[in-house]
């Protein structure tokens, strides 16, 4: 795949190198490659295969090997370690963007997404994706326990509640609700299943466990890729290191990873555009815990299963299944307007920062959480999804990588700092109540939001930190995804997604790709790489 | 004894035996201690074992410092903190993790690993734990696998249709 370069030490040479194997990377991965160009792909996770995904909650196991959970300075980010990305670790839910969010101003006081891109110009794209993939709808029968409860309650309390697109496989999902772990019996349609393999049999080249640290510039107007070899159980260790060369840089290491790589070169590179580890949005996240009482669930929305309990189902399922889109309005002001949607996480993530009423307030551990503890089969979670006002800031990065480190997997401290502004929290507050107003009516649960306290807000989908834009002022990218004052340089993953969608980003971060690769091509083939455009998809 | 305390601060359990000092008895059933918190946290996974000696030493200034701000006697038979009462320890843990406390990420840390002891038994697999009635996860009523060690809910649905479709749904499943 790869030759030597003809210099004082043998530097490898690609066309294209992909930095992550996520949807931003192996979609651009797959469509580079079947065009003929020659790509590396650098993931710093490991590649598991499916009877891999273990059942299994201890340190070590796939559930720590390919999730990273990095606690920063006002929020938590969660996302995917591993070949595959986030589509390994997601839930899966796969709604499109309304309409309205592509209007968002936010704090910028204009349009944030190019002009190019709204809801009619993406869902072409969005088509592609969900063929891919392939999406399919859920329906009542798929919906699980959890999801039928949250709907019903949606419905008693005056709202419509939708079973959400997803890509999972139902006839081969067996509700084990192990997720996070990877999927053991190949239902849920991660990008092992689909665009990776297609990259792989075009020639691309993928290797696991190579953390790429920064970029600099060749001679030939090219770009030199250094990067760590990681040790596959300690990640806090390296095995060596090297450099690739390349004609073309497709960044798309997440959102949580693309600002500080970019960062880190900016000595070699020369200056980043402003938004380069700015704006970053936590999608507007937030999550509550409903503890439903048995006998009002019965009595209230006359639900029951065939083992006589109303609900106590809180471990049976796959993730979200419904979801309440009453509040995606685009009448209301911006701010407002939030999903809600049914959830499950595993114990621990899913635990920790749930909360009871306590003495002075509430709180997240002690005797009375465990009590809550002991409720925890009639837990029912929900999502939070709302319009935050992309007010992350990365700071200076650390040594390696993007977090320093504790755990030999999944934990680390990183850089991000955040502090929720006055329309973020509003946002917050308001589903709260709504939160509130659909599952305490009548005594059907008890409802707290989990504590911002202890690793201050959090997010699953962390997104805009190197964003798109029409504005060189508030966006790192122009509307193609070239980093502005950089190209050839390519950024395809969440971070290039310019605000907070008030819905699950994946198939938006994946459409956004499949957008970006005509582009990308057209600049491949302008520095001499035989690549056309048009392969069927994978 | 003072790192147990912690862990029993986080998720409290009854005394192992009547002359228990580091677990306060705050709760019914086992607690975090019982679940494995200590040995969690000495996994070196975890990461923090290097760091277990300093923290058990900065927590007992801490509870010395508290107990002489608030004119509680601290016997000598116990570190101090273990010698604070319970809602002495929990007053404590709650300001050594809040938002504004400088050394709050090595608290946070502990707090975190004392939970996922109880909640996860993540020192052991998890099929172990369970076969072995791992106190966390029976209490929280964690379900069996099957026996080939993997999960599997075959009943999962209500199967029928339980709140109208948002209006504007597209053929998608997505709103417009």
């Amino acid at each position: 795949m790869t030759e030597p370069a003809g210099e004082s030490f043998a530097v490898e040479q690609t066309d294209v190198l992909v930095v992550g194997s996520g949807f931003g990377g192996a979609i651009t991965a797959y469509h580079l490659a079947a065009g003929g160009a020659r790509v590396v792909v650098l993931e710093r996770g490991p590649w598991l295969r499916s009877d891999e995904f273990e059942h299994d909650f201890m340190l070590g196991s796939s559930y720590t090997r390919i999730f990273d959970f990095v606690v920063g300075d006002g929020m938590a980010l969660l996302g995917g370690n591993c070949v595959g990305g986030g589509s390994v670790v997601y839930f899966a839910a796969m709604p499109r963007v309304p309409s309205f969010v592509f209007e968002r101003k936010g704090s910028i006081g204009r349009r944030m997404w190019p002009a190019t891109i709204d809801r009619a110009a993406l869902d072409p794209w969005y088509d592609r994706v969900e063929q891919a993939l392939p999406v399919s709808r859920n329906d009542w029968n798929t919906v699980t326990y959890a999801g039928g409860l949250f709907a019903a309650a949606c419905a008693r309390a005056g709202h419509t509640a939708n079973p959400v697109p997803a890509a999972v496989d139902n006839t081969l999902c067996t509700n084990c609700n192990w997720m996070m772990a990877g999927c053991r019996f190949d239902a849920k349609r991660s990008l092992l299943l689909n665009y990776l393999p297609g990259a792989i049999a075009n020639g691309a080249e993928i290797r696991p466990l190579h953390e790429v640290q920064r970029i600099a510039r060749t001679d030939d107007g090219g770009y030199r890729v250094h990067y760590n070899v990681i040790h596959d159980d300690d990640y806090r260790l390296t095995n060596g290191s090297g450099a690739i060369d390349a004609k073309i840089v497709v960044l798309a290491a997440g959102a949580g990873a693309t600002p500080v790589i970019l960062q880190r070169s900016e000595a070699e590179l020369g200056a980043m555009p402003h938004a380069v580890g700015r704006y970053f949005s936590g999608n507007g996240e937030r999550l509550n815990t409903a503890v439903i009482d048995e006998d009002k669930a019965r009595d209230l929305l006359g639900v029951s299963r065939p083992d006589g309990s109303a609900f106590r189902a809180n471990q049976v399922g796959k993730g979200p299944c419904v979801a309440s889109w009453d509040r995606l309005d685009g009448s209301l002001p911006e701010y407002s307007r939030f999903s809600l949607e049914q959830l499950y996480f595993p114990p621990g993530f899913g635990t920790i920062l749930a909360q009871v009423p306590g003495p002075d307030g509430p709180t997240w551990f002690g005797p009375e959480k465990k009590e809550l503890l002991r409720r925890w089969q009639s837990w029912l979670t929900t999502f939070t999804m709302s319009e935050d006002d992309n007010e992350g800031e990365f700071g200076a990065p650390p040594p390696t990588g993007n977090a320093f480190r504790i755990s030999q997997q999944m934990l680390g401290r990183g850089p991000i700092r955040y502090r929720p502004t006055e329309n973020t929290l509003r946002g917050w507050a308001e589903s709260d109540a709504q939160v509130k107003e659909i599952m305490e009516r009548d005594g059907l649960a008890t409802v707290l939001p989990w504590s911002n306290d202890v690793v201050g807000a959090y997010t699953v989908h962390p997104l805009a930190s190197c964003r798109i834009g029409d504005d060189p002022a508030t966006s790192a990218l122009d509307d193609r995804h070239e980093l502005r004052g950089h190209p050839g340089i390519f950024v395809t993953d969440g971070s290039a997604v310019p605000c907070a969608l008030t819905v699950n980003p994946a198939l938006t971060i994946a459409a956004l790709a499949e957008r970006a690769v005509p582009g990308i091509v057209r600049a491949a083939r302008q520095r001499g790489v035989a690549v056309s455009y048009g392969a069927s998809l994978p | 004894m003072t790192l147990e305390a912690f862990a029993d601060t986080i998720v409290p359990g009854e005394k192992r035996f009547p002359a228990d000092r580091s677990v306060a008895g705050a709760a019914s059933g086992g607690g975090a201690v019982v679940a494995g918190a200590i040995e969690l946290l000495e996994t070196p996974a975890a990461g923090v074992a290097g760091g277990l000696t300093d923290l058990a030493r900065m927590l007992n200034e801490h509870a010395t410092a508290y107990a002489r701000e608030h004119g509680r006697d601290l016997d000598g038979d116990v570190p101090a903190f273990v010698a604070l009462a319970f809602d002495d320890r929990s007053a404590l843990v709650r300001a050594l993790t809040g938002p504004d406390h400088p050394e709050r990420d090595g608290w946070v840390a502990l707090a975190l690993f004392s939970n996922m002891a109880f909640d996860t038994a993540a020192h052991r697999h998890t099929t172990e734990a369970i076969a072995e009635g791992h106190v966390g996860l029976a209490t929280m009523g964690f379900a069996a696998p099957d026996p080939d060690g993997l999960w599997r809910f075959p009943a999962y649905s209500y199967g029928r249709p339980l709140a109208d479709l948002h209006p504007d749904t597209t053929a998608s499943g997505s709103l417009a």
